[in-house]
């Protein structure tokens, strides 16, 4: 490792890329989540578990800028985010093409909001070769709606990364996919990440996704008054492959704890922290 | 479910009912018109036309007749012999004109308006009043308003042309921007796309569908509009032509200009209808 890195790692340790302080949205008397505090680091993926309707996807617009929350702040680097940002690119649920653009075209538009001073052919190129990491150089004239639901969401994922953002944010963006697609989609999200050193935050139902893919896994209570129960730190070894992950050392004790967490304690911690519980530090579990 | 239907054997059957209408029409007026000729003096009649040429009675023009005018008509569409007397093609060619003019004048209006209205919920609701109190006038009602503060009959036609196809336009462009998916705005907020790059590269796309439905239908109602505002206008333009034609007693040019307009109508349509075909988009 070069030298020139080990300052940033420093930081790293000091303060997170990201610090959610505090934020709580509230309708009326209704309050959706509350007291939500947590970080991300520098490089690191970390997954928002939780059901429906505990404001996960509030809470990943917040991170965007497209959101704002009712009490609270977010900062990042430092500074509150205050809107949308090309920092941080959005993976979205549904792939968010436009359908009159072609595969390359909405890539290039947005690489043409990054680089305004780039002419037409070289967005054009940046475009294509973004497309071509993840598998779709032969699709770029293609239209979405000549596109199947996989491979509109590679083009979504080439968009988000073509920018090359500070932070991903990604709102369970495999869930309207098949089973096969979305395992290769992991696979593909996984390897992106891992190779730009990609800061990432995702939601998702999906446990065995949380697992592969993250470093740290949020578990939220359900609403109303949602908060984060528990951090749970992924200790299973990197790179992880979907095939074999489930024979990891460890795999299941992890999985049978978050299932648990899904399926009663959830319900059971819902507006009724345990005694101790600081919601600026909710316990970090080691499995 | 409705079976497939070839075209050939759809346009073959429309060429059947053709022919039986015309030929119908043909043979209920055979030997009507023949009461044995001219009861008057042939110079007289001709003096008077053909009204007095058949004893008073304007005899309903059989499809042969409207033929062969028809046929003289467009062997020469563009002949000018002093202001009452001017080609077909050059009456199509007026009204057109002033459609296209007021047509045009309202898009301009309408489509930038309507993006602003479409973006703004307060501008939306603060103007829906007006919008759907002006809407239902029937656009010869603003007629004597226009001839009183224009005072220019041409001018008064365009602005009727203008005023009746501007709802349309403005209703369907308000619409179809207030109803761009949340995610295409959210993806350019994401990426700092700009208003100006928003609205072009986003807005107007993901709107232009809308927009072009209701400058269909803005074009079809301006020219249902200029036949009857160039009768009350007159002067030129294929309204005014049908009204003097009326005059005449001709009926076989009035079945010849209502044949035109239609055609015309037709023609206006298809091209918008191919206009939209291009800006269309699906998922």
């Amino acid at each position: 490792m070069p030298e020139g890195s080990l300052p940033k790692e420093k930081t790293v340790v000091t303060r997170p890329y990201v610090q959610v302080e505090g934020i709580a949205r509230r309708y009326g008397p209704t309050t959706v989540f509350e007291n939500v505090w947590f970080g991300v680091n520098r490089g690191e993926f970390v997954c928002l578990v939780g059901h429906s309707g505990c404001g996960k996807t509030t809470i990943l617009n917040i991170l965007a800028g497209l959101d704002a929350p009712s009490e609270g702040v977010v900062l990042a680097d430092g500074r509150e985010i205050a809107g949308p940002s090309l920092q941080h690119a959005v993976i979205f649920q549904g792939h968010a093409l436009v359908p009159w653009m072609t595969a390359e075209q909405n890539v290039a538009f947005a690489l043409g909001s990054k680089h305004r001073d780039w002419p037409r052919h070289r967005l054009a190129e940046a475009a294509r070769a973004a497309l071509a990491k993840v598998g779709l150089e032969g699709a770029a004239g293609r239209k979405p709606s000549e596109l199947s639901g996989g491979m509109k969401q590679r083009v979504g994922i080439a968009r988000a990364f073509a920018i090359t953002p500070k932070m991903m944010l990604m709102d369970e963006p495999f869930s309207a996919l098949d089973a096969l697609t979305r395992g290769a989609l992991q696979e593909e999200v996984s390897r992106l990440v891992t190779e730009a050193g990609q800061t990432a935050f995702m939601i998702t139902h999906d446990v065995d996704e949380a697992i592969l893919l993250s470093d740290r896994i949020l578990l939220m209570t359900n609403g109303p008054r949602a908060r984060v129960a528990e951090v749970v730190v992924n200790t299973l070894p990197k790179p992880r492959v979907r095939a074999t992950l489930h024979h990891q050392p460890g795999y299941h004790a992890l999985r049978d704890h978050i299932m648990d967490f899904l399926i009663t304690r959830s319900r059971t911690l819902a507006g009724a922290p345990p005694d101790g519980y600081d919601p600026r530090r909710p316990p970090e579990v080691i499995i | 479910m409705q079976r497939e239907v070839s075209a050939w054997r759809a346009a073959l059957l429309s060429l059947v009912i053709l022919a039986l209408f015309l030929g119908g029409w043909e043979l209920a007026l055979q030997g009507a018109g023949q009461g044995g000729g001219p009861a008057l003096d042939p110079e007289y009649a001709a003096l008077l036309g053909q009204a007095a040429a058949t004893g008073g009675q304007t005899p309903m023009p059989k499809p042969s007749e409207i033929g062969r005018r028809l046929f003289q008509l467009l062997s020469d569409p563009f002949y000018i012999r002093g202001p009452n007397d001017q080609g077909i093609g050059i009456q199509i060619a007026w009204s057109l004109g002033r459609v296209l003019l007021g047509f045009g004048i309202a898009a301009l209006v309408a489509i930038p308006l309507g993006f602003v209205i479409g973006m703004s919920p307060l501008l939306n609701a603060a103007l829906n009043p007006f919008i759907q109190v002006l809407r239902p006038v029937s656009p010869l009602a603003w007629m004597p308003l226009a001839l009183f503060t224009i005072q220019d009959s041409s001018i008064s036609a365009v602005f009727v042309i203008f005023i009746c196809s501007i709802w349309p336009m403005l209703l369907n462009t308000a619409f179809g921007v207030s109803a761009v998916r949340r995610e295409w705005l959210n993806v350019a907020r994401t990426l700092e796309a700009g208003t100006w790059r928003t609205a072009f590269r986003v807005i107007l796309p993901a709107a232009a569908p809308t927009i072009l439905t209701g400058m269909r239908i803005s074009i079809g109602i301006a020219w249902l509009v200029i036949v009857a505002a160039e009768m009350l206008v007159g002067g030129t333009g294929i309204g005014y032509w049908v009204w003097n034609q009326w005059n005449n007693l001709s009926i076989a040019d009035i079945c010849i200009a209502i044949l035109m307009i239609g055609l015309v109508g037709l023609a206006l349509d298809r091209l918008l209808g191919l206009a939209a075909r291009a800006v269309a988009w699906n998922e």
